[in-house]
């Protein structure tokens, strides 16, 4: 049923069980917003998006408040303006003041409202006792001093990764967003998927910041520097630059690179090539264990690419550890490469190697510390920055990034297909191998249009897809006829899903894409700040389009793939690729005991700004 | 489940967990069962130690986190074990009035407590309320269930050795 109300003048139409937010939007009204995050929460808590209701006695909150037949709604009236000042005002006097050398200056929500609010002068001291910043995680930093508890971060922890490691704990004046039970972030259940770093408003939530490391490294002539950027990073890095989402920067991020000195610029889309070459192969190998041998096998397949959903699993279903394929990720898969076969083809001392990856996800940094990724006898990957971290070193070099000229990265590991691409997004990973394993069980390409699977393409949290191999090669005949069914999952609540069907006994699925992240990769934790739906959206059309431009649409025509078999690593899941592409999983048992009895904290004591 | 996982060797035994158990198992799972079961716990074990609330969450498949977050939001709910005997002090106005914070700082300097904590031999605990609608008889003080008036710093040391 449709609402009639009155929004500043304007008669507006909206249906029943919108919202006064929403139908000020509609009627191009923009009310100020902090703890809203649309479609994941609206707590109603930090109160700045007041407005006068006529009837109603005092200001409400437009994000919470239904919109009624016959509502006249004021947005700009004194009491409005004087209202969300004095929230914001509030807001400051619990928040420190050192804008200028915080991590969030110039991206910081509060900033901007403050900024946006008029606010020139804070009518309340500063007051607040002062916590040690959560370093605990090679990931994810809390600095809960500058905490403005609007819970972003607890609801997408717990609603939409369904992970829980934060909540809200204590009240009044000593109320923190804690990390599971104990001080620190290391001693509970996170997977390090960094989305509470991604809606953060202000600079409580961020990365473990690597910038200095990888400076130290390109400034140091004895280091051989190269980078791999992941295939995520292009379709968001030049949001950093005022580009709009859905921007594809390839080329100019290649000379944004060079630029800042890096050795070689290699690309994540190679060996995400490689992924499906390896994944293919152990997905054919387990089919025909199944269909012919009648050995045991683990059956459904999930793919291994995203650290954040490893992380899950090792927590939460570690007797589906067995699922897992046992492919590195594409990251750890280049650290391993790089300090060997391009090591010994250029004739470089590993030793001097150091391995720079640019990946949209915190818990890429958390992979690259694990103690089993050291198979080339090295750190494989020695650091690893977030897109928003590459951001900011491109704009502290100086490089003038829009104005770039296009440059293709260097060979031999820097050249990839369009399924490489495709890693980026949900469904991707599911669609880059299907091109692969239909061909190589047919020898015909995979009969959809433009290569794509639709039915597994979008933002619905599980989708599902079918494929049945007809007049098979020789080597597969066992595989005529078999319909090969698929799910994909995104979001680690969706994840969980999925999970728990195979626990019931109730999927009959044979291979399982997850991504722990909304959206796949290009929604990723260490992503420029904000991810909507839409912004998701804008990000994988970027991605498929990029696709759909390239020569090479399909892993296993990459000829620097048949290279690397013909030189240097033999056949697909043999001896050399065993050891250097292939990893196994640690279950990490629940929730760890909570530390200790609650210390009482000093009560918090007036400090002046 | 049922053992002695909280390791204290005095409550936390495993009858206590298979009571706590049965509660739960009555019930529907889920974020809605948190408070009762909370409650039962407390009344159990006598407080909510670490190990009893990872027990909770996951008896109730929540996240840690929140069940600490609900414990230690609500006043009732204590991770510090209690001592045998409760030493309950009114701070209402009118006990205020008449003494009410002197006789605290007899507690607890005879205690070798402060407001809030436990003696180490678990003998008492101090806690304090607003009023407890005995005015007439200021400063009031409750040890347990029984009420002492007109209590006075002196009068301390006998009221407290009544209690072993």
């Amino acid at each position: 049923m449709a609402i009639k109300l009155m929004i500043d003048q304007q008669t507006i139409e909206v249906p029943e069980g919108t919202n006064v937010l929403d139908a000020a939007a509609a009627a191009g009204v923009k009310i100020p917003t902090l703890c809203h995050l649309p479609g994941v929460t609206s707590p109603g808590s930090c109160r700045v998006c007041l407005v006068e209701i006529e009837g109603a006695r005092t200001l409400q909150p437009a994000c919470v408040t239904p919109v009624t037949e016959g509502m006249k709604v004021h947005t700009l009236t004194k009491r409005v303006r004087m209202g969300r000042r004095m929230s914001v005002e509030l807001l400051l006097a619990n928040h420190p003041w050192d804008c200028n050398a915080c991590v969030r200056n110039g991206t910081c929500e509060l900033q901007a409202l403050a900024k946006n609010l008029g606010i020139t002068d804070v009518r309340f001291p500063y007051s607040r006792a002062e916590v040690p910043v959560d370093t605990s995680t090679p990931a994810v930093v809390r600095d809960m001093n500058k905490c403005i508890l609007c819970r972003r971060c607890v609801a997408v922890c717990q609603n939409v990764q369904g992970v829980g490691s934060l909540s809200p704990r204590s009240r009044g004046f000593d109320t923190m967003i804690g990390a599971g039970a104990g001080e620190n972030l290391c001693d509970a259940v996170c997977v390090q998927c960094g989305q509470c770093t991604a809606v953060c408003p202000v600079g409580a939530l961020y990365e473990q910041d690597a910038i200095e490391d990888v400076w130290r490294a390109l400034e140091d002539p004895k280091k051989h520097v190269v980078v791999q950027t992941a295939p995520a990073i292009r379709a968001a890095l030049g949001e950093c630059f005022g580009l709009e989402p859905g921007a594809c920067v390839t080329g100019k991020m290649v000379s944004a690179l060079r630029r800042l000195g890096f050795d070689k610029v290699f690309d994540t889309n190679f060996t995400a090539d490689l992924t499906i070459i390896e994944e293919g192969h152990e997905l054919l190998g387990r089919l025909k264990a199944a269909l012919v041998d009648k050995t045991p096998v683990t059956l459904p397949m999930f793919t291994s690419c995203s650290p954040g959903w490893i992380n899950f699993m090792e927590y939460f279903y570690p007797s589906l550890l067995p699922h897992l394929s046992s492919c590195k990720s594409p990251q750890q898969m280049f650290g391993a490469l790089a300090k060997t076969y391009y090591a010994q083809k250029e004739g470089i001392d590993p030793a001097s190697i150091v391995v720079v990856s640019v990946m949209p996800c915190t818990a890429k940094k958390f992979e690259a510390e694990r103690g089993e990724m050291n198979d080339s006898g090295f750190k494989d990957v020695d650091y690893v920055l977030t897109t928003r971290e590459l951001g900011r070193m491109i704009q502290e070099a100086g490089v003038d990034f829009l104005s770039l000229p296009d440059e293709e990265q260097d060979s031999p590991m820097g050249m990839s297909s369009g399924a490489a691409d495709i890693f980026a997004n949900t469904g991707g990973v599911m669609e880059a191998a299907l091109r692969t394993v239909y061909e190589v069980v047919t020898g015909r390409e995979l009969p959809t249009k433009k290569l794509h699977v639709q039915p597994i393409q979008g933002l619905e949290g599980v989708k599902e897809a079918a494929l049945t191999f007809e007049n098979c090669l020789p080597d597969w005949a066992f595989l005529n006829g078999v319909t090969a069914k698929v799910a994909v999952a995104h979001g680690l609540s969706n994840a969980r899903k999925v999970c728990d069907l195979i626990v019931a006994g109730k999927a009959d699925y044979h291979f399982i894409e997850v991504m722990c992240c909304p959206g796949g990769c290009i929604g990723g934790g260490g992503q420029p700040r904000m991810t909507t739906d839409s912004v998701r959206r804008a990000r994988i059309q970027a991605v498929y389009k990029e696709d759909e431009g390239r020569p090479m649409r399909k892993s296993h025509v990459n000829p620097a793939i048949t290279e690397i078999y013909k030189e240097f690593l033999g056949s697909p899941l043999g001896k050399k690729s065993h050891h250097l592409l292939h990893t196994h999983y640690q279950p990490r048992g629940q929730a760890p005991e909570p530390a200790k009895p609650a210390k009482k904290k000093a009560s918090r004591k007036k400090a002046q700004a | 489940m049922a053992k002695d996982t909280c390791g204290c060797g005095e409550r936390c035994v495993s009858p206590l967990y298979e009571e706590l158990d049965a509660f739960i198992a009555a019930r529907p799972r889920g974020r809605d069962a948190l408070i009762p079961v909370l409650h039962k716990a407390q009344a159990l074990f006598g407080y909510l130690p670490a190990e009893v609330q990872s027990h909770v969450a996951r008896a109730l498949d929540l996240p840690v986190s929140d069940v600490y977050g609900v414990v230690t939001f609500y006043h009732y709910f204590t991770m510090t074990p209690r001592g045998r005997h409760t030493v309950n002090v009114c701070l209402g106005t009118a006990c205020y009035v008449r003494g009410a914070k002197k006789v605290v700082e007899a507690l607890c300097a005879a205690l070798k407590i402060d407001m809030g904590g436990t003696t180490a031999d678990r003998r008492f605990s101090l806690t304090s309320q607003r009023c407890f609608g005995a005015c007439g008889l200021a400063p009031v003080i409750m040890i347990n269930g029984d009420v002492h008036g007109r209590v006075t710093s002196k009068k301390i040391a006998g009221l407290l050795a009544r209690y072993t």
